[in-house]
């Protein structure tokens, strides 16, 4: 970290401090843009600290006198004249005993270390109370809505960082010389870069940086499982909590969209070839925008009325409003993207027909073909796929219905079978259509549960009964043939199985009737087989699975691509985004060579 | 957006035909297979059978009963009014062989489904025996062109105000008791009126094959709304169907899937009064 960082780190830091006690502001207030002016007590006497910007005290002004050293012995605030000192930790750099005080930032409590000691060459904080400072920044979470009004609304749940929050957060970052964090993202973006540049508040040049590799910043932010992937790698995460990148990614691009920042890059040259991009979720997103911008010309193919993919039939408003999709998606149409709606393609055309107009084709249609447990009474009014629950409630608005015309699946006890997110985005959409009792039903234990700890959190906070090592056997309908409820078996985990999960086994004789008039199968999806009937020389794995060369995600059929959960099954926004990152990089080579 | 280029109301304005500007599924579309369309941006997806195509025109043609909000809103739509949505040819294409002799059955609006596919199975060089029913002469629809494509054709109503008085069936078993060269029944209709078909050339253990048309959203296999038990087996009627084997469908399950909505569908018929 550079020197120059650090002073504008402690700067920051110090600018904005409140007593812990009594909440007051210290009163802190910047000269000459460098120098701080800290108003405390001293053994009863006001006292004015003058620090520079490496925050050692330079001048001091009291009423009675005071040597330097001194300070930290009987430091108070000057309002509620708590004592803000604990004497006894050791400077890191020069071993002399230094004062620890706790003061707020931001309305946070932050034991702040500072040496005073005259002569050490830090005279005030030194790297390791840099860093030592640094881990006592606590993780900054996102403010939220409150948990009884968002449970009767579908508007957003955080309401994302302000810029202090955001660069308090950014200040976390150790700004690592080997960073493991760009490891874990799926699309290597240069993160310890562009929370740097959020520390120094160059948000416009920090929403640059990560978009020079993801397209779909706003997005990601939200619904990428970093805790799985770039802050699962994060080094402050050894010890401490990871840096929060994903909040800060998404700080940025709302930054930028709320600021009306977005400019559409200059296409400089326009290469004579065409590219054919079916689906419009995350993978075909990423490929239509790569290729746009290197010249070539898009046109994505939609089976639905509304472009999106699982961004917009699966992932809740309340998760991720529309309008951020809509606003990306009309980035790359006003790139130049072509998009072509209901068109269903191995219907309306075959990819041996795409292969006559465009030069390269990408298939990334997502998984599609909803799995169900085969058990009796499955085909009851009121059991739904996750698929066809949320694809109303998402796709079709039903949760405006009559408004809208879309029929809303609605019942007073729910339960949803399934532990991952999906089946956290039923149940909260549930919660907030009206039903008074909402249950996940998961055959396995809780740390087993798929989905992100966010996730479960915010379903618990909003009322979302869990049900854990439970499965059902059967669905019970009344005489006119409504479900009424369902039979359950309790389950114990065994051995682990080929995921490595430990396998749940039934528990004989345990079964009991849980009551319930909606349920929803949230247990994932099969290859959706459509676009195969008319293409029958792409091979496929035997779950129907795409199989590709993961090299250049080209297939079987030359001049045929393909990437995403056709490919992988069920996997994430952003690997999908990788997928389709890597297709477009092969499509580029091999077409850059005809 | 997609035009309506014709509108016909049959059978007392209870059933309409639109025919919709759309050359690119004109193209592909074949016998059997559907559409999904939404009206606006308020509108439901819903699935409709194509009865007719013109390849040259790029026409689709649609003819629907009005039975919820969805297709009495199509029904105030005129002559050159768009349809916001459309997306298809969707499903697996009618089957469609040279086989010899075919009984083509058709109930209510389900004749004009009956139609495209008894078009094809004619122009296959089959010999075609069609029967249509309906409740009341004036519901009967689509004779004439039946009439023209049919080698014999028989029209049944319930309560006989035209044609042969009561159900297909009753003249379904006439024809398999003296025709032993049948070789196939193709039954399009209310799930019912396939209920009792199959049961009857169950007997006769003539191969039968139902169109169905249950509830759906995408049409595409995503939703799984569409859920068939075919032979104990779960199927998709959009990807898999929309036809199947007749003597393995569950007709009571579908019957219980499809009433689903109908409070829903009433709701919805009186916040649109409003």
């Amino acid at each position: 970290m550079m020197e120059q960082d650090v002073r504008s780190l402690r700067h920051k830091t110090f600018l904005n401090t409140y007593c812990p006690y009594c909440n007051r502001s210290f009163n802190v207030e910047e000269k000459d843009g460098k120098t701080i002016i800290f108003n405390a007590r001293y053994n009863g006497s006001d006292l004015q600290l003058k620090l520079s910007p490496y925050l050692d005290v330079f001048e001091m002004e009291s009423s009675i006198p005071v040597e330097k050293d001194e300070i930290l012995d009987a430091l108070e605030c000057p309002f509620c004249k708590k004592s803000l000192v604990k004497p006894d930790t050791p400077c890191g750099e020069c071993g002399s005993p230094v004062g620890e005080i706790t003061i707020s930032t931001h309305s946070r409590l932050i034991p702040f270390y500072i040496c005073l000691k005259y002569g050490c060459e830090w005279h005030g904080l030194t790297k390791a109370d840099e860093r030592k400072i640094k881990s006592k920044i606590p993780r900054q979470e996102m403010p939220e809505q409150d948990q009884k009004l968002r449970a009767a609304n579908h508007q957003e749940v955080p309401y994302g960082y302000t810029s202090e929050l955001a660069m308090l957060e950014a200040s976390r970052c150790i700004q690592c010389k080997n960073p493991k964090c760009v490891d874990g993202c799926p699309v290597n973006i240069d993160i310890p870069e562009f929370i740097r540049l959020v520390t120094e508040e160059k948000f416009d040049e920090s929403i640059k940086k990560i978009k020079e590799r993801n397209v779909l910043p706003a997005i990601c932010g939200r619904v990428c499982p970093q805790e799985n992937q770039c802050e699962e790698k994060c080094i402050v995460g050894v010890k401490d909590e990871p840096v929060a990148i994903g909040n800060l990614e998404r700080f940025v691009a709302d930054w930028e969209r709320k600021m009306d920042l977005v400019t559409i890059p200059v296409i400089k040259k326009k290469l004579n070839k065409r590219i054919a991009v079916v689906g419009s979720g995350p993978a075909g997103l990423t490929v239509a925008a790569d290729l746009q911008l290197l010249g070539y010309s898009v046109t994505i193919f939609e089976a639905f009325h509304e472009t999106g993919g699982v961004l917009t039939y699966g992932i809740p408003e309340f998760r991720l409003p529309k309008s951020i999709v809509h606003f990306e998606i009309n980035y790359l149409k006003e790139m130049g993207v072509r998009v072509e709606l209901n068109h269903v393609i191995g219907k309306i055309n075959t990819v041996d027909e795409l292969l006559e107009h465009f030069d390269a084709v990408f298939i990334g249609v997502g998984a599609g073909l909803p799995k169900f447990m085969h058990i009796e009474g499955e085909s009851l009014g009121n059991v739904f796929s996750a698929n066809e629950y949320l694809t109303r409630m998402n796709l079709m608005k039903a949760y405006k219905f009559p408004e809208y015309d879309t029929p809303k699946p609605t019942g007073n006890r729910v339960a949803i079978i399934g532990g991952g997110n999906v089946a956290m985005d039923c149940a909260r959409t549930a919660i907030r259509t009206g039903s008074t009792e909402v249950t996940i039903v998961y055959r396995r234990s809780r740390t087993e549960l798929p989905a992100r700890h966010e996730e479960i959190r915010h379903a618990e906070e909003e009322g979302v009964k869990f049900r854990l090592l439970t499965y059902p056997i059967k669905f019970l309908g009344t005489d006119v043939n409504t479900l009424k409820s369902m039979e359950c078996i309790k389950m114990k985990l065994g051995d682990p199985d080929d995921s490595g999960r430990r396998k749940p086994v039934p528990v004989e004789g345990s079964n009991f009737i849980m009551d319930i008039d909606l349920a929803i199968v949230a247990i994932g999806n099969d290859a959706n087989p459509v676009i195969f009937q008319t293409a029958p020389d792409i091979d496929r794995n035997k779950w129907g699975n795409i199989i590709v060369n993961p090299e250049t995600n080209e297939t079987s059929k030359e001049f045929v691509y393909a990437g995403g959960d056709i490919v992988t099954g069920a996997a994430t926004v952003i690997e999908a985004m990788g997928a389709g990152r890597i297709a477009a990089n092969a499509i580029h080579r091999k077409l850059s060579q005809i | 957006m997609f035009q309506i280029s014709r509108k016909q109301e049959l059978a007392k304005g209870t059933i309409v035909r639109f025919d919709i500007v759309a050359p690119k599924i004109a193209k592909k579309a074949q016998a059997g297979q559907f559409i999904i369309l939404r009206v606006n941006e308020t509108g439901e997806r819903i699935p409709m059978t194509i009865a007719d195509k013109d390849e040259f025109a790029g026409i689709i043609t649609i003819i629907f009963q009005v039975v919820g909000k969805t297709t009495a809103l199509m029904r105030s739509l005129k002559e050159g009014d768009f349809i916001r949505d459309v997306a298809g040819p969707l499903g697996r294409p009618a089957e469609v062989e040279k086989i010899g002799t075919v009984v083509m059955v058709g109930g209510g609006t389900g004749v004009a489904i009956l139609h495209h596919v008894a078009k094809s199975f004619k122009e296959a060089g089959n010999f075609v025996i069609s029967i249509i029913g309906a409740r009341e002469k004036e519901l009967v629809i689509l004779e004439r062109e039946m009439d023209l494509l049919s080698d014999e054709l028989v029209v049944t109503t319930d309560d006989g105000s035209y044609g042969v008085r009561g159900f297909v069936t009753q003249p379904l078993e006439k024809y398999l008791q003296e025709r032993k060269e049948i070789k196939l029944v193709y039954a399009i209709g209310p799930i019912v009126m396939m209920k009792n078909v199959c049961a009857l050339t169950k007997k006769f253990d003539v191969p039968t094959i139902v169109s169905l048309n249950p509830i759906m959203i995408d049409g595409t296999g995503m939703c799984g709304g569409c859920r068939v038990n075919i032979n104990n087996k779960v199927q998709f009627a959009c990807v898999d169907g929309p036809d199947f084997d007749g003597h393995q469908v569950d007709f009571n399950e579908l019957m219980n899937r499809n009433s689903i909505y109908l409070k829903d569908e009433k709701d919805c018929m009186l916040f649109s009064i409003h």
